[in-house]
């Protein structure tokens, strides 16, 4: 499965190569502009002058996707650095993962013979079925955005269905998802993977015959049959067990075991296509942030750790990596990207923030204060993020925020440690 | 095997306490599939506003494979996609308890596939016909060939039993809902789509079903009082929360803005 790839001057015909040239003045108008960072709206632009163009940028690569409703930009820079290892990689590293950012991706680098993308789920059947992957990566499917992403149990049936025609595609899979793991099954050979999850409203019930889910410590099963298959891969700790049943101990800089689970993930990812988990782990140690995430930056007197948390499932795991006693600054915004229904907060279990100083921030500070409230959550509310780190003791604080206030606040706090 | 009591905490927001004759006993039923998202948060809000005004209450799940009890005080059922509705509404077919519950005066409160669910007859999306529950005088259908799926703000101007106050809610749902002689509505669409002639949600005795979703409740503190005056079958004072009064006023003004 090694990449065989000509420069793409060689071999894209002309329209393409012109597509490509418009979308990338589009991209440098949007930076210069200010409008964007250029990632989207210039893969937008290639696809309407090319409708073909995925397909013939994506040909002749080795393309690992990497999907699942939480941890596809780590996994996905983990898994680029991992095959680095290898050749030049073509990665879409900003989080732009609609088809256009895909696109953007795999223009920047026409002559990367290996490309690691991250797919926006609902977009992954289609992306697929234009670059013939030679991994599909699937983390875990939760509930996230229902207003555009649609209920999550009619996504797995579309990536199963998706999934059946995939003939080429190693699919790794984390088997402790059981929605991830139904998906999966339509594969000839998945790589299954087990991980650490601690979100399971979506696993109550069963995708296949819908009855209950029984879960007797790691193992789970339904009675139609569907069970938790044995994992070639296991996170244990901070180690992974590996097929060959030797144990490889992970080195990373990002806290927390949704990231030791992304690391796994990305581990077996890069095996398929002959990095082996030495070489991977090693390469793993060098992220210390995804995009600003995990960064601590300073503000006056404030040391500013910053996460992302835009659901349930994210937010489970993000409850678990908050700083004993740092005051927690939590921003949330209700943009098209950020799902415009907020009925997702009632899913968090802001109860285990008691005890500690909370500002409600964000455009919808108020629904996040009503949830507070209702959560017996001493806290104060201040729209402006920036403005609620002022707020609070000099010290460490802990700012989450969903998608768009992260994104802004990114802009507006020092870019340094 | 401990998956039974596993489950069930998982989808209780508090541990459940030692009730006593005078807990309120909040259902929440097949919360696995009739909880798409947060609905949940409906039993909590109507914990909370007892236990602050200073009652005993607890929620309780009623999990998939499990008798309905005919004893709880109040019953809550969310949302769904179209399997996960039909599968709740065989569930609830079967077993008898929640039928028994309303003629004995129970309360239900009843979100988008809920609503759906409690009423005479709904088709799913795949063309099918289903027998629902009969405890709301109401027919769903996904509406003619080409309607776009209500997926918005909701506002409805309160029905007389809110005493006109307003309701404010998200929306997410296909199907198109029509009422006969034994409900009335909740309320008349001012913004949204609603049952979709212009009325919202359908109440019939101390049954109301609604397409407001997720924690309704949590932003119509007079539907919430409402459910709690049945209750305890007295008047109850207003709880002082000013950040819903803000969350109230904000979703009003950002429907107004859309309609402008």
């Amino acid at each position: 499965m090694t990449g065989k790839v000509q420069p793409m001057t060689a071999r894209s015909p002309l329209r393409t190569r012109a597509s490509v040239a418009a979308g990338r003045v589009t991209a440098w108008l949007s930076r210069k502009s200010g409008l964007g960072s250029g990632g989207m709206i210039g893969g937008r632009v290639t696809l309407k002058l090319d409708p073909q163009a995925l397909r013939r940028l994506g040909r002749e690569r080795t393309v690992l996707l990497v999907t699942g409703t939480n941890g596809k930009t780590t996994t996905s820079l983990m898994l680029a650095r991992s095959v680095e290892a290898l050749a030049e990689v073509a990665h879409n590293s900003e989080g732009a993962n609609m088809p256009d950012g895909v696109l953007s991706a795999l223009a920047r680098r026409p002559s990367a013979p290996y490309a690691v993308l991250e797919v926006d789920e609902t977009y992954v059947p289609w992306v697929a079925e234009q670059v013939d992957p030679a991994v599909l990566v699937l983390l875990n499917l939760s509930r996230d955005q229902l207003d555009r992403v649609g209920e999550v149990r009619s996504l797995e049936r579309d990536l199963r269905a998706a999934i059946a025609k995939m003939e080429n595609t190693h699919v790794v899979a984390n088997c402790d998802d059981v929605l991830v793991t139904s998906a999966a099954s339509a594969a000839a050979n998945p790589v299954w993977v087990g991980t650490v999850r601690r979100w399971t409203d979506d696993s109550t019930s069963c995708p296949r015959c819908g009855g209950p889910i029984v879960q007797e410590g790691r193992q789970w099963r339904s009675d139609c049959g569907l069970v938790r298959p044995e994992p070639a891969w296991q996170l244990e700790g901070n180690e992974v067990r590996t097929p060959d049943g030797s144990s490889v101990a992970l080195d990373l800089r990002l806290p927390g075991d949704a990231n030791r689970s992304n690391a796994a993930m990305a581990l077996a990812a890069a095996n398929c296509v002959g990095v082996s988990p030495d070489t991977a782990t090693g390469r793993l140690t060098s992220i210390t942030d995804i995009g600003g995430r995990y960064r601590t930056v300073r503000r006056g007197e404030h040391a500013v750790r910053l996460m992302l948390a835009k659901n349930p499932a994210g937010w489970a795991e993000t409850l678990h990596v908050l700083e004993k006693d740092a005051p927690v600054v939590v921003a949330v915004n209700a943009h098209e990207a950020d799902g415009r229904d907020m009925s997702w907060l009632w899913d968090v279990r802001f109860e285990e923030l008691r005890g500690r100083k909370v500002i409600a921030a964000g455009e919808r500070c108020a629904d996040l204060a009503v949830r507070l409230r209702y959560a017996e959550v001493d806290y104060t509310m201040q729209a402006d993020p920036v403005a609620a780190i002022d707020a609070v003791r000099p010290g460490g604080v802990d700012l989450v925020a969903n998608y768009t206030a992260f994104r802004d606040l990114l802009g507006r706090l020092p870019n340094d440690n | 095997m401990t998956t039974d009591s596993d489950r069930r905490t998982q989808f209780a927001a508090e541990p459940a306490k030692k009730s006593s004759m005078s807990t309120a006993r909040i259902g929440l039923i097949l919360p696995e599939v009739l909880g798409t998202y947060g609905d949940s948060g409906n039993a909590h809000v109507l914990c909370k506003r007892l236990q602050w005004r200073g009652h005993d209450a607890e929620v309780v799940p009623v999990l998939l494979g499990e008798p309905v009890p005919n004893s709880l005080d109040i019953y809550l059922l969310g949302g769904g996609e179209d399997g996960a509705q039909a599968l709740a509404t065989e569930h609830l077919r079967k077993r008898i308890g929640l039928g028994k519950a309303v003629e004995n005066g129970a309360i239900v409160l009843a979100i988008c596939a809920g609503l759906q669910v409690l009423g005479t007859r709904f088709r799913g999306s795949d063309g099918v016909d289903h027998e629902g529950l009969g405890l709301l005088d109401v027919v769903t259908e996904p509406g003619e060939p080409g309607t776009p799926r209500a997926v918005s703000e909701l506002v409805a101007e309160g029905g007389a039993i809110l005493g006109g106050e307003a309701l404010t809610g998200f929306e997410n749902h296909q199907g198109r809902t029509k009422l006969g002689e034994g409900s009335i509505p909740l309320g008349r669409v001012v913004s949204g789509t609603g049952n979709g002639d212009g009325t919202e949600g359908a109440v019939t005795g101390h049954v109301v079903g609604t397409y407001l979703h997720g924690p309704a409740l949590a932003r119509n503190p007079a539907l919430a009082d409402l459910l709690l005056t049945w209750l305890l079958g007295h008047e109850l004072e207003p709880l002082d929360m000013p950040e819903v009064e803000q969350l109230r006023a904000e979703r009003f003004a950002a429907a107004k803005r859309r309609r402008a």
